[in-house]
């Protein structure tokens, strides 16, 4: 489902359940949801995900305790 | 404030008794509790006669350890047997607690008096502890403006002397924001180290129990009680000398009050003339953190209050009901994508700490913000209250390492801010040595050291 739509739908949906107050928080939902989807850790079908940081040796294991 | 560490050797010198500092408690809890709306109970009868118990085992030589007759305020979220937990909430009404959480059943077990339970943001869902059943927490250095949150009735307790600690829970920050704005340490331990069983949930998964106290000192005292080892010693502070800090700049510093900056910087210019080498670092994909927060808290909370969203909706604050039914929207792909942002924001910050001894920055943007404000001049700009609170806190919460907030001394304007350090995941005891190392560069003054005898 596209961000449009969701959001479409959501403000639909809380003014049946008569909650208009509901629409400026879904407008920051779905800037926060516009933000998260176009990260570049998400995963996509066509292409094969890039490591975005390599796995570290913990400071747990390269330091005495 | 009287530190732990300051109690418990003048209790075991006979020079004090828990009877006579639980009184002073009481009594400043009688003074200013109508003026600063900290506690939503007072457990008045039952501080006394624990008290008293305390006094009669140290006469008698029974010793339970630092934390032996110490006056503890609870965060009203966490269960007391046979008391209500409100979570400062009319959804709760009626409420009675039928056991001790663990935390509780530990700090008992370790002799400590417990007070009373404090007034939070309803359901720990906020950063300012204004939207309350109970009305709003004030800040005691300045009763117009927020104490912090969600546990700002810990934090304020601890800094106007009603407890020599308190216990609150952190899942955005909600230790270590009123720990900044009220001028204590506020501890947030590793994911998943001390129990959370018997606390009203906020988010199961980035949901932390922690110590607010007057030093670093009594915040290892206090998590080890929680831990269920009352009988551990703080720990030796690490040698300044070569101590390996990083600062995250890009990001977490980008957007900072003036004052903050500067007394951050300060703590900066003393920890490197004490002898600790300051690098900086980034985290890649800072800029995600929020979004990556939001749908997983939002998730999380939406299916805790789902049937008393329905059910009784009238009783949550308005401002509370609406960021609870925003979760209820949320999609499960997007719930995945933000776990999926999780795994990488925690793998950044282990990198960041592979060839550091701890992460500094400062708790918050920003002092402690006038109560009813929505926003705050900032930089350049205004910007949301609840967004500039969470904004330096909430990556430790969604990635599980320990952070404490030390105070970093006031602004001109006399008001407290905090700087904040971060350890590696499990290992919080480490962390605490370097942040007692830190104290006192991060404080601007000497703290001194008093051993505990209670082992």
């Amino acid at each position: 489902m596209t961000i449009d739509a969701w959001l479409q739908a959501a403000i639909a949906d809380a003014e049946r359940r008569g909650l208009p107050d509901l629409k400026p928080v879904l407008e920051t939902l779905a800037k926060a949801t516009t933000a998260l989807r176009a990260a570049d850790f998400n995963q996509s079908a066509v292409e094969s995900r890039k490591s975005p940081v390599e796995s570290p040796t913990s400071a747990a294991e390269s330091r005495p305790s | 404030m009287m530190t732990i560490e300051e109690f418990s050797r003048r209790l075991r010198a006979g020079e004090i008794t828990s009877t006579q500092v639980t009184e002073e408690c009481l009594r400043r809890i009688d003074a200013d509790n109508a003026r600063l709306n900290v506690f939503t109970l007072v457990m008045a009868d039952e501080a006394r006669r624990r008290a008293r118990e305390a006094d009669k085992e140290v006469a008698s030589g029974t010793d339970r350890g630092p934390l032996h007759g110490v006056p503890i305020s609870i965060k009203d979220i966490i269960d007391i047997r046979g008391v209500p937990t409100t979570a400062s909430s009319r959804v709760r009404e009626g409420h009675v607690a039928e056991r001790d959480a663990p935390v509780i059943a530990h700090l008992r077990q370790a002799g400590a008096v417990l007070v009373g339970k404090t007034n939070l943001h309803e359901f720990a869902f906020g950063t300012t502890s204004e939207d309350s059943a109970f009305g709003a927490v004030k800040n005691p250095h300045d009763p117009g403006r927020s104490a912090g949150g969600s546990s700002g009735g810990s934090g304020a307790s601890v800094a106007a002397g009603m407890a020599l600690a308190s216990i609150g829970t952190d899942t955005g920050g909600s230790v270590r924001i009123p720990a900044g704005v009220c001028g204590t340490v506020g501890l947030k331990p590793t994911l998943g180290e001390v129990s959370i069983d018997g606390v009203v949930p906020l988010s199961r998964t980035m949901d932390h129990v922690g110590p607010l106290t007057a030093s670093v000192a009594d915040a290892s005292l206090v998590y080890h009680a929680l831990l269920g080892d009352a009988r551990t010693a703080p720990p030796v502070p690490m040698p300044m000398h070569g101590l390996r800090l990083a600062v995250p700049r890009k990001y977490f510093c980008d957007l900072l009050d003036d004052e903050v900056r500067a007394r951050f910087d300060a703590a900066l210019d003393r920890l490197r003339a004490a002898g600790a080498h300051v690098d900086e670092i980034e985290i890649r994909h800072a800029a995600d953190i929020a979004p990556v927060y939001l749908h997983i808290v939002l998730s999380d909370a939406a299916a805790y209050h789902a049937h008393t969203l329905e059910t009784m909706p009238e009783r949550y604050t308005p401002a509370v009901r609406l960021r609870l039914e925003m979760g209820r929207y949320v999609m499960a792909e997007d719930y995945v994508r933000a776990l999926a942002g999780r795994e990488v924001l925690a793998r950044e910050v282990d990198a960041a700490l592979a060839q550091h001894d701890a992460l500094v920055l400062p708790t918050l943007p920003i002092v402690a913000p006038p109560i009813g404000a929505a926003t705050v001049e900032v930089g350049r700009g205004r910007e949301p209250v609840r967004n500039v609170m969470l904004r330096l806190t909430q990556l430790f919460n969604v990635t599980g390492h320990p952070a404490v907030s030390i105070p970093a001394g006031p602004t001109s304007s006399g008001l407290p801010c905090g700087v904040q350090l971060v350890g590696c995941r499990h290992q919080t005891d480490v962390l605490l040595k370097v942040a007692l190392a830190c104290e006192p560069q991060i404080t601007g003054v000497s703290v001194p050291r008093g051993g505990t005898s209670g082992g």
